[in-house]
């Protein structure tokens, strides 16, 4: 694990009172006079720091489950075993050739259309739309996804971003097959980065750095731009951040839903029953979990596209958040937890401290005083 | 057991049962066992400063610093018997005497003014000064019957507590699957 540094203050004006979600416990509300035995019992405190050992809501949202075996007994394994050479066997190769097939047809229109169709940019975008669904239709197909898509397509208006929950890189994909997304994505190394520098560029994608603090500005300005203009595409946009688990949801960035438009929210889930569909980057590479997923059964997944949400009046950014992450939390099935993704890759702020201690010493000062 | 596979065997768990004073149960070591691995990620057998603070409810208690020494560099074993205190069987004593080690720093047996001042100023950081964290702990070690130089052994801390009349409320429950 690399070093973990301490977040930046503009990090901090993302979050929610945290306050309301931790345990107030350390705050003694009696005023009874203070005495010795008040100051040395540190009890309070020390059970938090225990619990937090013993169990943590944030490292939750991150483990992959591993699922049950179920081959363990002696007509149930042979069978599993004819499920493996069935899956890896001919299964297997059967989608490697349906997604090279699929690459050729792609690129063979691809290329000639965005090079040919350059001044006609109205058509050349339309057909590199197209093109794109049709490539991430055959991804999809290439770990035989199963997905029941519920609720209204979106359509391309104006002033308007779609938001969804994030477990994968593949919910873009999953997505994408229905309607060509523009997508704001971490720019990533290797064969995926070559993809999005290329093709992903032809449908609109911003492009953001993790751990550069000054960069937020210029996405937030990027983010803007992109919503404003007539015939962009419509905007997906991950607020969580970064991949959890799918059965959490943590803290929305606020980003999507400061830029003044109609937020329209999506929710993911998937089903576990063949494949565990988390990316646990911390564990695989994106090609491990390719190849994870095409050498299973199927990825099922239910997509539900829900109401439009208006910012109501006298909302801050944040309420408006967080609304809209429990609207998708509960048609989902998912926990909300109250913590920041980002805490994955840096420290939380000393802030939270502060207001602890901070809560205590105004608790000791007023008690001094009481006779 | 010194390295962290992930097989426990019965007489692993029967060996950390008795270390720790049977203040967990079998199922709860095996719990604690699964936790400790989730939070040793490079597997070296303990669990480092960064992984201790990689957990954000840990990182942002006034007194993380304090019990992260205490426990840095614990294998399993240390581990549970460190976390047996916060146990519902441990007894008043062993967290009278937990509470005493978190404040003796220097583990010489004794807490003098100094180790209550620094306690006191990890929980109230800037919001007090220095001069009122020294004038309140005199003036209630004080009413208690103390000196400014008195040395604090264990028996009196259980004295004040058991002097007190709410219970000390320090357990933790280990989640069983």
């Amino acid at each position: 694990m690399s070093k973990l540094t301490s977040s930046s203050s503009e990090l901090d004006l993302d979050r929610p009172n945290i306050e309301d979600y931790l345990p107030t416990d350390s705050i003694q509300e009696p005023h009874a006079k203070l005495r010795l035995r008040d100051l040395l019992d540190i009890s309070p405190t020390l059970t938090e720091a225990a619990g937090a050992i013993v169990d943590d809501s944030f490292t939750r949202c991150f483990k992959s489950n591993p699922p049950e075996p179920w081959n363990w007994n002696v007509y149930l394994f042979p069978l599993w075993c004819l499920g493996v050479v069935v899956r890896y066997g001919i299964l297997f190769p059967g989608r490697v050739l349906i997604l090279t097939f699929g690459w050729i047809i792609f690129l063979s229109c691809y290329i000639p259309v965005h090079l040919l169709l350059k001044g006609h940019d109205k058509l050349r975008k339309r057909l590199e739309r197209a093109l794109v669904e049709l490539i991430c239709s055959f991804f999809v197909a290439s770990w035989t996804g199963v997905v029941k898509y519920h609720g209204p397509r979106p359509c391309a208006r104006p002033k308007q971003v779609f938001v969804a929950n994030h477990t994968s890189m593949i919910d873009f994909i999953v997505l994408e097959q229905m309607t060509a997304f523009a997508v704001i994505m971490q720019k990533h190394p290797g064969w995926v980065g070559l993809l999005q520098s290329t093709i992903l560029e032809s449908v609109g994608c911003i492009w953001f750095n993790r751990s550069e603090a000054k960069d937020r500005e210029i996405v937030a300005r990027k983010l803007r731009e992109h919503v404003e203009g007539a015939d962009n595409n419509p905007l997906l946009i991950f607020p969580e951040g970064t991949c959890v688990n799918n059965h959490y949801t943590v803290m929305f960035k606020k980003g999507a839903f400061e830029l003044g438009s109609t937020v329209c929210p999506i929710a993911i889930k998937y089903n576990k029953i063949f494949v565990d569909a988390f990316w646990n980057s911390r564990k695989q590479s994106f090609t491990t979990h390719l190849l994870q997923l095409m050498t299973s059964w199927a990825v099922v997944c239910d997509v539900w596209y829900l109401e439009p949400q208006n910012m109501k009046p006298g909302e801050t950014p944040i309420e408006f958040a967080e609304r809209v992450r429990g609207i998708i939390s509960v048609r989902a099935g998912l926990k909300m937890v109250p913590w920041d993704g980002y805490l994955k890759y840096s420290r939380p702020s000393p802030k939270h401290r502060e207001s602890k201690q901070q809560c205590f010493a105004e608790s000791v000062l007023r008690r001094l005083e009481e006779k | 057991m010194g390295n962290t596979s992930s097989m426990l065997t019965q007489y692993d768990i029967e060996e950390v049962q008795e270390h720790c004073n049977n203040t967990f149960s079998q199922q709860e070591i095996v719990s604690l066992y699964q936790r400790f691995c989730q939070l040793d990620r490079n597997s070296g057998g303990f669990i480092s400063a960064d992984e201790f603070l990689s957990v954000p409810e840990f990182a942002v208690n006034p007194l993380s610093q304090r019990l992260f020494r205490m426990v840095d560099g614990l294998n399993f074993k240390e581990f549970v018997a460190f976390l047996s205190a916060f146990s519902s069987r441990a007894t008043l004593q062993h967290k009278v005497e937990f509470i005493f080690k978190v404040y003796d720093s220097d583990g010489n047996g004794k807490v003098a003014f100094s180790d209550l001042l620094d306690v006191l100023r990890d929980l109230t950081g800037q919001f007090i000064s220095e001069q009122q964290r020294e004038l309140v702990l005199t003036h209630v070690l004080e009413e208690a019957g103390y000196k400014k130089d008195s040395l604090l052994v264990p028996s009196d801390f259980m004295k004040l507590q058991i002097l007190g009349n709410t219970e000390l409320k320090m357990e933790v429950e280990v989640p069983v699957d």
